[in-house]
């Protein structure tokens, strides 16, 4: 912040500051401070062009690269009860919600699509870290069952990108029981033989990491992104000791077998496309961008349909 | 000597009196005190059902946590026999937080697993509190798939703060190693049945009962975060352990409304430290019961059965 943004007094400022206007078209790199304009930025899939530092992405905006011609459909996803508990902390849990949904423009947490990846059709669910910190509750519970169904009935894979806090505290036991309710999910994909590829991004922890997000056939994550089952803060707390670099990192975890390997988000859809059509039988894919598949397709355009954001 | 929580300090008091005259009784037998210590007697009884009849989620947790409430180990020397333990995981270590082996109930053989905190600060240690590692989990799904095989009912004890969260624990796939423990247990073709005896504490919990069903020791607890974790992340404070109690909604009797837990399992007054043998003998009676129902359930039942109740978790919520 610098003095010209501080001198208009908060409240007034945050009225005029609504995201129509393109507040940002700079932003500068967390890792290195280089300063990236939003087009270059977003060309390479917010991935820092001096440094290689990967941003976090949202789920369309992941979607809209990821499918050819940027064309998918998104999957209904079944609306769980709302404020199960009735939760209370600071703030009321519905009013959390809220705050979320304004800021990202999104229902929840996770996304559900179909789509086809150099020209194979598959099933793609992102979890939105943006969303309270992409934490999983029953919405995404539901989301991820509903994504393990829409593969086991269209015959597909599904190829799910994590990224998530942990559970949802809000949603108490209901929360922790979508360990149990998205493992399921997962043994249904295995039973029907279809790839289930999951794609770590930053950053993956807690009862994710210990549920869907480690069952995968292969196992990716992007570079550098935080993978863990307890966190650094709360490992050091406990060991009382400082935890050595790199730490939980994913190059950290392709070291002790964890992970089969670590791809830059710029490669990994031309990776996913091979791995899919090898563990499918299918010959090898013509790479590069592909136009929208047919308009016959299930994912032929819709109004769900995103362009680059 | 009996270990008093802080809510129960007006109970040491009284019960610590009643002690004091029956002592001095003894030393001098012209005193006769047995009318006066018999009235504290009834106090305190009064006293103690007033706290246990309606205790806060929070005091429900310290309860869960005491010290002298029977563990697994406990449970697996007075209601098996022949109990056989079976160790390592066959890929690193044995994990002494978990323990499990052969075991029968009433002639039945069975797998029996579970949590053991320890009793003393010796073996608490040595137990790691109840805190698995990965090569728990894994001994855990090497006794299940053997269960699996030879066609024994599987039964989980669960007692822990949680999985380790530990250096060591990290390096060799803590998340892994729960993540396919819950899938072990979801995989089952014979019966699993759990029993949370004390604290269910997230993941390190659900790695255990993901079961068909799930019985809760009245005073027993199930959360996806200690009180004191969420009260530190939510409330930033992590004194607000309170209301952070309350708001989880972790108890016995919310989980069982909300479809989590299917039987509270009563235990005695002042809960079940006060009468360790008539708990567990409640549990045991519970687990016949239990393992009666899966009679003439086969494998592709079992399994789509409790499939089918995880799916159908949370539908109904819970009123404010």
């Amino acid at each position: 912040m610098n003095w010209i943004s501080n001198y208009v007094r908060p409240r007034i400022n945050s009225i005029f500051s609504r995201r129509e206007v393109p507040e940002n078209l700079w932003t500068k790199c967390d890792e290195c401070g280089t300063m990236l304009f939003h087009r270059e930025l977003s060309d390479n899939l917010n991935v820092c062009t001096s440094c290689d530092h990967h941003m976090p992405i949202s789920p369309r905006a992941r979607f809209a690269t990821l499918f050819d011609g940027g064309t998918f459909a998104t999957v209904d996803v079944p609306e769980p009860v709302e404020d199960p508990l009735k939760f209370r902390d600071q703030k009321r849990y519905p009013d959390r919600m809220k705050t979320a949904q304004r800021a990202t423009g999104e229902k929840e947490a996770m996304l559900v699509a179909t789509g086809e990846i150099g020209r194979t059709p598959i099933v793609a669910a992102c979890q939105d870290f943006s969303f309270m910190a992409g934490s999983m509750g029953m919405y995404v519970g539901n989301a991820i069952i509903a994504a393990a169904e829409k593969a086991v009935e269209l015959n597909r894979p599904l190829i799910l990108f994590s990224a998530a806090g942990g559970a949802r505290m809000q949603e108490g036991i209901l929360s922790l029981m979508q360990m149990p309710r998205t493992t399921v999910a997962v043994q249904m994909l295995k039973e029907a033989g279809l790839p289930y590829i999951v794609v770590l991004t930053h950053p993956t922890t807690g009862g994710v990491t210990a549920s869907y997000a480690m069952l995968g056939d292969v196992h990716i994550a992007e570079p550098n992104a935080l993978i863990c089952f307890a966190g650094p803060r709360v490992i050091e707390q406990t060991i009382r000791e400082k935890l050595p670099e790199g730490f939980q990192r994913a190059e950290y975890l392709l070291d002790h077998g964890m992970l089969d390997r670590v791809t830059p988000r710029t490669e990994l859809r031309d990776e996913l496309i091979t791995i899919t059509r090898m563990l499918l039988g299918l010959p090898p894919a013509i790479m590069g961008d592909l136009p929208a598949p047919d308009a016959t397709d299930d994912a032929a355009p819709s109004d769900d349909t995103a362009p680059a954001a | 000597m009996t270990h008093y929580l802080d809510f129960e300090k007006p109970l040491a008091e009284i019960e610590g009196k009643a002690e004091e005259l029956r002592t001095m009784a003894r030393q001098n037998e012209e005193m006769d005190v047995e009318a006066e210590a018999k009235a504290l007697d009834k106090k305190a009884a009064e006293l103690l059902r007033e706290l246990y009849g309606k205790l806060t989620p929070w005091r429900k947790c310290q309860v869960a946590r005491h010290p002298n409430r029977p563990h697994t180990r406990d449970y697996i020397n007075t209601i098996f026999t022949e109990y056989t333990p079976l160790a390592g995981d066959r890929n690193f270590a044995d994990d002494h937080a978990v323990m499990g082996g052969l075991a029968r109930l009433d002639d039945r053989p069975v797998m029996v697993i579970g949590h053991e905190k320890g009793d003393d600060t010796k073996s608490r240690i040595a137990r790691n509190f109840g805190m698995a590692r990965p090569e728990g989990y894994r001994k855990a799904i090497r006794l299940m798939a053997m269960a699996d095989k030879f066609n024994l009912p599987v039964i989980t004890l669960v007692d822990t703060p949680g999985a380790y969260p530990g250096k060591g624990a990290e390096e060799r796939g803590q998340s892994e190693a729960i993540a396919r423990s819950t899938e072990a247990c979801l995989g089952l073709g014979v019966p699993l049945m759990s029993v949370i005896i004390g604290e269910g504490g997230s993941g390190g919990a659900v790695a255990f009962a993901s079961a068909s069903q799930v019985a809760m020791l009245e005073h027993s607890v199930y959360s996806v975060i200690s009180p004191e974790g969420c009260a530190s992340i939510l409330w930033k404070d992590s004194e607000k352990m309170r209301e952070a109690a309350e708001a989880l909604r972790l108890t016995a009797q919310d989980l069982k409304q909300l479809g989590v837990c299917d039987r509270i399992i009563p235990e005695p007054m002042g809960g079940a430290h006060r009468d360790r043998d008539a708990t567990i003998d409640a549990v045991k009676r519970t687990l016949v019961d239990m393992l009666d129902s899966f009679d003439g359930k086969d494998a592709d039942t079992l399994r789509a059965e409790r499939r089918r109740k995880f799916l159908d978790m949370g539908s109904v919520g819970l009123a404010a």
